[in-house]
C-alpha cells in the first residue's frame, strides 16, 4: 500500500474529498487553516465548491443549506469558531441533516490561545447549542485515524442523518505522519428527502419548527430513539493493556497517545497500568469503563482540560472504584512522565 | 364558464395565518405567480425566515427550507452552490435581514450569489409583538421605543436597497410597494425581472417590498396603507436602485 506523508489537517481535507465531499464552507482560524487552504486548492480541480464564508455563523448555515439539498458537505473550525456554529448545529441536528464538522481544538475559554487543548469536550458531546440533541463525536489519535474517521464520518452522517464531529487538537492537525489513503467513493445513498426542486414529485421541506408541543415532543422522542440506535451500533473504544490493569488510564486523542508511553514505563516498573481510549466521545463507551471497574483498583482520567470527560468516566464507573483526574490546560501538553507520576500517586490513594 | 380568477398553483391550499389586512399575503401571491409564469416550480427551492413569514414553507408550493433568524442568505448560498441550475429565493423580514442577518445579506450580495431575495420591510418586528426594527422610522412608537424612535439614542433606519446597491456584486435592486393596484402591478414586474435575471445566471437580485403591519402599528388595514403612503414611502423612496441588465 502506498503511503503518503501528510499533515493532519491536509489529510483530513483529502479524506473528505475521497469520501465524496464536494462542498466546503469555512472561515479562517488557527490552528486549522490548512483544511480550508487545502480545500480552496483541490475543490476547483474536481468540480467541487470551496467557499470562504463571512463568519462561522454563515459557514454553518451554508452547510445547513447544502446538506438539506443533498450535498456531502463539511466545515471546519477551531474552538471560538465552533462556539459560533452552535445555533446552526442545533438546527441541523433537529432537521436531521448529514454533515461533517471538524473542530481542531485550541485552548480556551475566550480567545484563549492557539495551542492544542481538549477543553471543548463538554461543548461537543453535551450539546453546545440549545435543545436535546447529540452529535456523533469521533476522536482520532493519529493522522491515519484522522483520515479513516473523516472518511467514515460522511457515511455515518448519511446513515443516521445526523451531524458528525471530528474532534482533534492542534497536535493532530499539525503533526506529519505517513498515511494510507482510502479509495475514492463512488457510490452514495439516495436522499429522497433532500430539496433538489420538486422535479415533478412531491415537494420537500427542510425544517426544525414544530409549534405544536405534542408534535415537538414526538420529534424529540424520535431523535432519542435514533440516538439510542447510534449508541448501540457505533460506540467504539480502544483498550490497551487494560485486561489485568490495577489502574486504568482514561484518555482520548493526543493525550491517549502520550499515556501509552507512560503505561509502558509503568509496566516496566512492575505497575499494572492500562488504557481505555474512547474513540467515539459520543456515544461514550460507558460499558467498557464499567466492566474495567470490576477488576481495576482505580482509574485516572487524563485530559488537556480542567476535567470534562472525567465526569462521563465517573458516571460510567458509578462509584465502583475511585476515579482521579490529571490535566494540563491552556495549550500545555502533559508529558509521559507527568502522567506516570500522576498514575503512581492515584494508586497510592493520593489526589492529583 | 369563463375563468376570471384562478389561484396560482405555486401557492398551496393551506390557509395563510397572516392578520387581516397584512400585505405579506399579497407579496406571497406575487412571488408565487411569478414562479408559475416562469414555469420554474419544479426547480425552485425557497428559504423561509424567522418572522411572521416563518411558515412560508407551508404556503409556497415548492421545495422549501426554514432557516434560522437572519441566516436565509447563507442557507440559500449553500443550496445554490449545490444546485447552480435551481431557482433559489429567500423571503425575509426587516428584523431578519437588516438586523440579525445584516452580515449574511451584505456578503451574499457582494459575492454576487445568484439567488433572489424578497425583502419585506414593515418597519417593525411583527412576529414578536411590535418591537423596534432596524427600519423603524424616526419618531415611530413601538413596544421598545415607547417614546418614539429617538435617533440620538438608537440611530437611524437602515436603507437596505440604497446600501446594497453600492456593492459591485448587486445585479438588480429595486424597492416597490403593494399599497395600491398600480404599485402591486409594478411590484410584480420587478419581482419577475429579479427572477429572470437569476435564471439567466446574472447575479444577486433583491426586491424590497414596503409592507404594512396593521396589528402592531395599531391601525385598521386602511389606516395602515395610508401610513405606508404618508410616512414610509417618503422615507423609503420607490424605484430601481441597481439594474446592471439595463446597461448590457
Ligand atoms: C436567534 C433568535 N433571536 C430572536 C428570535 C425571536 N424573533 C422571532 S421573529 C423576530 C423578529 C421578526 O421581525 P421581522 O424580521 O421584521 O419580520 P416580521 O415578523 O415583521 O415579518 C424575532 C426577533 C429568534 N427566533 N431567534
Ligand atoms: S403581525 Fe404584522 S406583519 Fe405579522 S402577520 Fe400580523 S400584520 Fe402581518
Amino acid at each position: 500500500m502506498e503511503k503518503h506523508l501528510m499533515k493532519g489537517a491536509e489529510a483530513i481535507a483529502e479524506a473528505a474529498i475521497l469520501a465524496g465531499c464536494r462542498q466546503f464552507f469555512g472561515y479562517p482560524i488557527t490552528p486549522q487553516n490548512q483544511i480550508p487552504e487545502y480545500m480552496s486548492k483541490r475543490m476547483p480541480q474536481i468540480g467541487g465548491c470551496f467557499l470562504q464564508a463571512e463568519s462561522e455563523v454563515s459557514a454553518i448555515n451554508m452547510v445547513y443549506g447544502a446538506a438539506g439539498s443533498g450535498a456531502r458537505v463539511m466545515t471546519s473550525s477551531s474552538s471560538p469558531g465552533i462556539s459560533l456554529k452552535q445555533e446552526g448545529i442545533s438546527y441541523i441536528a433537529c432537521a436531521e441533516l448529514p454533515c461533517v464538522i471538524v473542530n481542531i481544538v485550541r485552548g480556551g475559554p475566550g480567545l484563549g490561545g492557539i495551542q492544542p487543548a481538549q477543553s471543548d469536550y463538554f461543548q461537543c458531546t453535551k450539546g453546545g447549542g440549545h435543545g436535546d440533541y447529540r452529535l456523533i463525536v469521533l476522536a482520532p489519535d493519529s493522522v491515519q485515524e484522522a483520515v479513516d474517521f473523516t472518511y467514515k464520518a460522511f457515511d455515518l452522517a448519511d446513515k443516521y442523518r445526523n451531524p458528525v464531529l471530528i474532534l482533534g487538537d492542534g497536535m493532530i492537525g499539525q503533526m506529519m505522519e505517513p498515511v494510507v489513503l482510502p479509495e475514492a467513493k463512488t457510490e452514495f445513498v439516495d436522499k429522497p428527502w433532500a430539496t433538489t426542486g420538486r422535479k415533478g414529485k412531491d415537494r420537500r421541506i427542510i425544517n426544525s419548527l414544530y409549534i405544536d408541543p405534542a408534535v415537538l415532543e414526538q420529534i424529540n422522542l424520535e431523535l432519542m430513539k435514533k440516538y439510542e440506535l447510534i449508541a448501540k451500533n457505533e460506540t467504539a473504544c480502544e483498550e490497551y493493556m487494560a485486561d489485568d490493569a490495577d489502574i486504568i488510564i482514561a484518555a482520548y486523542g493526543t493525550t491517549a497517545r502520550i499515556a501509552k508511553k507512560s503505561i509502558k514505563e509503568l509496566r516496566a516498573k512492575g505497575i499494572k497500568a492500562g488504557l481505555i481510549r474512547p474513540i467515539t466521545l459520543w456515544p461514550f463507551p460507558s460499558e467498557a469503563f464499567s466492566k474495567a471497574a470490576d477488576h481495576a483498583k482505580c482509574m485516572l482520567t487524563v485530559e488537556m482540560s480542567c476535567g470534562q470527560m472525567v465526569e462521563d468516566v465517573r458516571l460510567a464507573v458509578n462509584g465502583k472504584v475511585p476515579v482521579d483526574f490529571f490535566g494540563r490546560v491552556g495549550g500545555m501538553i502533559p508529558s509521559w512522565k507527568e502522567i506516570m507520576a500522576a498514575a503512581e500517586n492515584t494508586l497510592k490513594g493520593g489526589k492529583n | 364558464m369563463a375563468v376570471v380568477f384562478k389561484k396560482t398553483d405555486m401557492l398551496t391550499d393551506a390557509p395563510l395565518h397572516y392578520c387581516p389586512g397584512c400585505t405579506h399575503g399579497i407579496i406571497h401571491r406575487l412571488v408565487a405567480e411569478v414562479l408559475e409564469e416562469l414555469g420554474v416550480g419544479d426547480k425552485t427551492i425557497g428559504v423561509a425566515p424567522v418572522g411572521c413569514a416563518v411558515f412560508a414553507y407551508n404556503y409556497f408550493n415548492c421545495d422549501m427550507h426554514e432557516a434560522s433568524h437572519g441566516r436565509a442568505p447563507a442557507v440559500a448560498t449553500g443550496i445554490k452552490r449545490t444546485h447552480p441550475d435551481a431557482c433559489v429565493f429567500t423571503y425575509q423580514g426587516d428584523g431578519d435581514l437588516a438586523s440579525i442577518g445584516t452580515a449574511e445579506i451584505v456578503h451574499a450580495c457582494t459575492r454576487g450569489e445568484k439567488f433572489t431575495t424578497i425583502f419585506v420591510n414593515n418597519a417593525i418586528y411583527g412576529m414578536t409583538g411590535g418591537q423596534m426594527a432596524p427600519t423603524t422610522l424616526p419618531g415611530q412608537v413601538t413596544t421598545t421605543s415607547p417614546y418614539g424612535r429617538d435617533t440620538d439614542h438608537c440611530g437611524y433606519p437602515v436603507k437596505v436597497s440604497e446600501m446594497l446597491s453600492t456593492l459591485d456584486g448587486a445585479y438588480y435592486i429595486a424597492r416597490v410597494s403593494v399599497d395600491s393596484v398600480k404599485n402591486v402591478i409594478q411590484a410584480k414586474k420587478c419581482i419577475k425581472k429579479a427572477f429572470e435575471y437569476q435564471l439567466a445566471g446574472k447575479g444577486f437580485t433583491l426586491v424590497e417590498v414596503i409592507s404594512s403591519c396593521p396589528t402592531n402599528w395599531g391601525m385598521t388595514p386602511v389606516e395602515a396603507l395610508n401610513w405606508v403612503r404618508e410616512k414610509m414611502l417618503p422615507y423609503y423612496p420607490l424605484g430601481t436602485y441597481k439594474d446592471k441588465g439595463a446597461n448590457e
